[in-house]
Order: structure tokens, then sequence, then C-alpha cells
């Protein structure tokens, strides 16, 4: 009951945030230098012509009335056309956000499934020898930049070996797979360090909580101690800081589609950046800031259920 | 020694910790028997080893810490036991309760799931008969409302309340041997009478033995058969509860009695022991407790005294134990 009215409460403080974003996206576009108007005519456009464009796109009215249109053009899904490639904005981010989206997921299932075993072992045979590797080789996993990562396991696993296609997409959902898994393991080997050194941290100080005692003294067989009782406490931590790193993967993921020549929302952000192409990086900032909020979201509710002190 | 099989019996129980000044021996060469039904009081101040005894006892101190000595219950040989039957013993045959029931529940279970693992681990009791159990468990305990409150959380409930729920769950496979560790340090001392009596009326429910770790000489006195003192690692005085309050017959007994007031004497200083317990890894030679002790001779700095039987059913670890003795008689 009260978990309910938790997410309830949770879901409405989203409506701030999201605000925030729209003021922030509107007036960040106006800061950047250079406008539309000879973005689209080019530098020997006449003046005449420049407000000519601008009254089309509206761009002569007041700022605040420029701002309350945007809003309501945001909220009905048009967010413009890209002045580039001359297609809806929504649409280029409904074809492209979705591969980054699962690139993501996929580095993070990834990162979760290298990094949980792992740290219990780390945790759990602490100072013996394979805690010692194991954490030597997340070391060196964390310590090295993402774009030379993923130049290395492109040469070894693509050029040499022939195991995975050297970039690109593919067509069919599990051809996505197949094509995205080299640039989610480069993505999810910085995250699941990361991840391994928090939860092994976090098991070592509740392996010597007393309930855990308790636990043992009750009798309960040693794997439900540790998943039950361990785990579950231990994670609380470590899902909080897997929330916060899944925006840090985001952006990660432009340097990663940009090495692997994956078509996903990091490169069309980098291309529209480059082209001054504002209603692009206008509708993708939006569009990441909101799923970033709405993995904020997930984390919290995660979290609340884990730990019902949360949740009061 | 006989061969007994009831109760429990622990022979030169030993708990080594590695520290960086050497090893420390929290528990050195400890004998316990407890008989069946009978409620026993582990007495010294902070640090005396009463804790890590009942942690050796179910094996429950962490590695680098080594336990040794010979602990048979009901016959059984604890200290050699495979996992699977330790487990079975633990929470079943044998139960234990600490100190602080906020750190000891764990916080993010409901009480009900912390109640019914138990059943679950040492029962073939179905879902049905294991959430009646767990009702039934907490108005044995005497929590009201108890229906409502099997789906709350350690926090929601109050100081004594979370005891007695460590104590339910800690029951809840009838076991026959309690260890309790402190159990009522932590709570106010309206609340604390009330769970002594609660864990008396339990002790004849459960028709269970009971030993009760605890520094609080009062508690010993109102609630125990038995007693034995301990003091850095080792007991020094054993005997039945009204012997030993009677004529201590260890200096260190004595200066704990004294330290505590009773009641109806007109106003006068409490006695207390002079310094400090040693560090486990700094024990002076001879008697540990010679350097805070009025009787102590040249004998006690250079040799340990062993614990000795003077008189049926009393040991004591001093070589001046009668001078000790005539000493309180005398005060």
């Amino acid at each position: 009951m009260s978990f309910a009215s938790f997410i309830f409460r949770r879901v409405l403080q989203m409506i701030p945030t999201i605000v925030f974003i729209l003021v922030v996206t509107f007036v960040l576009v106006r800061l950047l230098p250079g406008d539309p108007a000879s973005a689209i005519l080019g530098d020997r456009a006449r003046d005449a012509d420049v407000a000519r464009i601008n009254a089309r796109l509206g761009l002569d009215q007041p700022i605040f009335v420029q701002f309350l249109y945007f809003v309501r053009n945001v909220f009905t899904g048009d967010l413009g056309n890209s002045i580039s490639l001359k297609v809806p904005v929504a649409r280029l981010i409904a074809e492209r956000l979705p591969v980054t989206l699962l690139l993501t997921a996929m580095a993070a299932v990834i990162a979760l499934v290298m990094a949980v075993p792992l740290a219990f072992v780390s945790a759990l045979r602490r100072g013996r020898a394979s805690d010692v590797v194991v954490r030597g080789a997340f070391q060196v996993g964390l310590s090295m930049p993402v774009f030379y990562v993923g130049l290395v396991l492109l040469i070894v696993f693509s050029a040499n070996l022939h195991w995975f296609p050297v970039g690109g997409y593919g067509d069919g959902f599990f051809a996505h797979l197949y094509h995205l898994f080299l640039p989610a393991l480069t993505l999810a080997l910085s995250l699941s360090a990361i991840l391994m050194r928090n939860l092994r941290a976090a098991v070592i100080g509740v392996v010597g909580a007393e309930y855990v005692d308790f636990a043992r003294a009750k009798g309960l067989r040693s794997r439900l101690v540790l998943t039950r009782h361990v785990l579950r406490n231990a994670l609380i931590s470590t899902v909080a800081l897997f929330g916060l790193q899944i925006g840090v993967l985001l952006s990660g993921a432009v340097v990663t589609e940009t090495v692997f020549a994956i078509p996903g929302a990091g490169r069309l952000m980098i291309d529209s950046i480059y082209g001054r192409d504002y209603p692009v990086i206008q509708g993708l900032t939006i569009a990441l800031a909101v799923v970033v909020s709405l993995i904020f979201l997930a984390t919290d509710i995660v979290q609340a259920w884990l730990d019902p002190r949360v949740a009061r | 020694m006989s061969a007994k099989t009831d109760g429990l019996h622990v022979r030169g129980l030993c708990a080594t910790f590695e520290t960086p000044r050497g090893p420390a021996r929290a528990v050195d060469g400890v004998d316990l028997d407890i008989a069946p039904g009978e409620v026993f009081g582990l007495v010294g101040e902070s640090g005396s080893g009463k804790s890590v005894t009942l942690r050796a006892l179910m094996r429950l101190v962490h590695p680098p810490g080594r336990v040794e000595g010979n602990v048979a219950w009901q016959g059984r040989d604890l200290m050699a036991m495979k996992p699977e039957e330790l487990r079975r013993m633990r929470g079943g045959e044998i139960a234990m309760i600490f100190q602080e029931p906020m750190t000891a529940l764990n916080p993010v279970l409901p009480v009900r799931v912390q109640i019914e693992e138990n059943l679950r681990a040492h029962t073939d009791m179905n879902r049905r008969e294991r959430r009646a159990r767990a009702l039934e468990l907490l108005d044995i305990v005497g929590i009201p409302a108890a229906a409502r409150r099997l789906d709350e959380y350690p926090h929601q409930f109050s100081g004594g309340m979370r005891q007695r729920v460590m104590i339910a769950i800690a029951l809840a496979s009838s076991p026959k041997l309690l260890l309790a560790d402190e159990p009522t340090t932590a709570l106010d001392v309206t609340i604390q009478d009330q769970i002594l009596k609660l864990l008396l009326d339990l002790r004849d429910e459960f028709s269970m033995s009971v030993v009760f770790v605890t520094h609080d000489l009062g508690v010993v006195a109102s609630l125990c058969d038995r007693m034995a003192v301990m003091y850095a690692g080792r007991i020094v005085e054993t005997g039945t509860v009204s012997e030993v309050f009677a004529t201590p017959h260890h200096p260190y007994t004595r200066g704990l009695l004294g330290s505590v007031p009773h009641g109806g004497a007109e106003r006068t200083m409490l006695a207390s022991i002079e310094g400090t317990p040693p560090g486990l890894a700094s024990l002076p030679a001879g008697c540990a407790f010679h350097p805070r002790c009025e009787f102590a001779t040249d004998e006690c700095r250079r040799e340990r005294p062993a614990l000795e039987p003077f008189a049926p059913g009393r040991s004591v670890a001093c070589f001046h134990h009668e001078r000790v003795a005539r000493a309180e008689e005398l005060a």
C-alpha cells in the first residue's frame, strides 16, 4: 500500500523534472553559436531571405511565445523537421533511439552478468588468489578508454577471427543482437568494473552484519543466506549506482556507435551538432533526458522494492 | 568424562583470532555443563569472551577466527558435524538470540518471511501451516494484533517488540537449547523485565535449557539456576546462583557483586573494580586478574591458577579463594 503511494508520489515528481528539461533544451539551443536561417541559406544569404525564413520558423516571435509553441509541439509529438535531412525529427528519433536503447540495455545486461557473480566470488574469497585476479582484471577494464577497447575487440574478433561483423546494425532482431554484441561488450567492460567494485564492498559489509549471523544461526541453507539475506541487502546501494551509470552509458554510446558504425542516436547527435541541425539536437536531447529520468524512476522503484525503509 | 547424553557439555573450548600483535585467545579453555531445563548465567565484563563463547558453540565465529575444543550436545559432537547436520542443529535444536534486535533482524524482509524461513528450514509444514504457526508464535511472545504485524518490517516495531520478534523467530522450530546473548541489554528497564519473564515462561512451555550471557547480575539473580563468571576468556568461578551470591570465592566475582547497588541499604559508595580488563593479545603472566586484585601474591604473578572444584557443584580459579570467602563473611 505505501509502496503504491510511493510510486505515485515518485511519478508526480517527474513533472517538474520534465518542465526543467524542456526549458533547458530550449534555452541551450538558442545559446549555440550561429543561427538556423544562415545554416539553411548559407553564409551569403541576403537579409530579406533571412527575415523570411525567420518568420516561417517563428523565430521572429518573442522568446516566451516561442517557448509556448515549443512546449505545445513537443506534447503533440511534433519536434519539427530536420534542417539537413528534411524529415520529421520525431521519425528520426523513432528510427535511431531504439538502436541506442537496445545497445545500452545489452551493455547493462552483460555488465550485470559479469559483475554480480564475480563480485560475490571476490568478496567471499577476499584476499585469496581468485579475488586478486578478478579485481586485477576489472581494474584493467576500468582504466582503458572505451574507444580503445572497442578498437581492440574489433581487430581481434571481427577483423582477425571473423566471429562478429565489423559494424552496422543488421536486419531483424537477432541480427541486431549479433551486430550489437561487440559494441555492447565494449560499453559493459567499464560499467561492470564499477558495479563489481561497489557490489564487492557492499557484500563484504553485509556478510559481517549481525542479521547474516542470525540467519545462519537459524539453520538456513548457505545459498539462501547468500541470496535472500546478503545479496538483497548488498544490491541496495549497487542499484542506485547502476541507475546513475546507465545515464553515463547512454553518453558512452556516442563514442561506441562511432567506432562500430552503428546508426544510433549517438551518431545522429554528433552529425546534427556538426550540421547545426537545431531541431534534431533539441528533439534528441529531450528524448534522451526523458529516457534517463525514466531510468532513474525505475531505479528508485527497484530500490524501494528492495528496501522498504526507502518507501515510507 | 562419563558419557553424558543429555544437555550440553563443553570441554576446553577455545576461540583464537589472529591480530597484528600475535594471536588473541578470546575464549581460552572453557568448560560448561548445561542440564536439560536449566537456566545458566554466563557473566562477565565487556570483552571477557562471553559472547564469543556463545558464537563458538554455534560455530558462528567468522574466519580467520579459529574454534577448538569439544562440544557435545545430546551426545553428538557439534565440532565434528558435517555442514548439513550442523545446519539442522542450528535453529532446529539450538537457537540463538542476539543483543541488538535492530541489527540482528534483516531490515529488508517482513517479519513473516523471517519466521517462516526458519520453519521451512526445520519442519515439513506446508505454506498454510507455516502461516498459522508464524501467527501463533507472535501471539506466544505477546505481540498484539499479530495478524496485522506479520507483514511489517523490523523498523516498524519498537525496541521491546523487536526483541519479541527475534525470540519468536528463534523459537519457531521449538529448540531444546536457547543461547541468549544479552537479549535485554538494549532495552528499557521495564521492557527488560517483561522480556525476562517471557523467556522464563517460554523455558517452561518449550522445556528448554537456556544459556544467558549478561553483564547484569540482577538478571542472573532473578533468572538463572547456576552461573559461571568469565574473565579474560576463562571461567574463574562457577556454582549455583544462590551460593555464588552468598559467598563468592573469586576476588573478581566479589568485585562484581560489590558493584551492584543493594536496595534498602543506607547510601554508601558503590564499590568498583580498579583498573580495566587486560587486552587479549597482551595478557599478564600468571593469573590474568592479578593486576587488579587486592589479594594478589607473588604466586599469582607467576602461575595461572586452574579452575578447580572446592565444594560439590562449586569451582574457582584462585589460589587464595578461602581468604576471599572469609573476607566476604567479615564484610
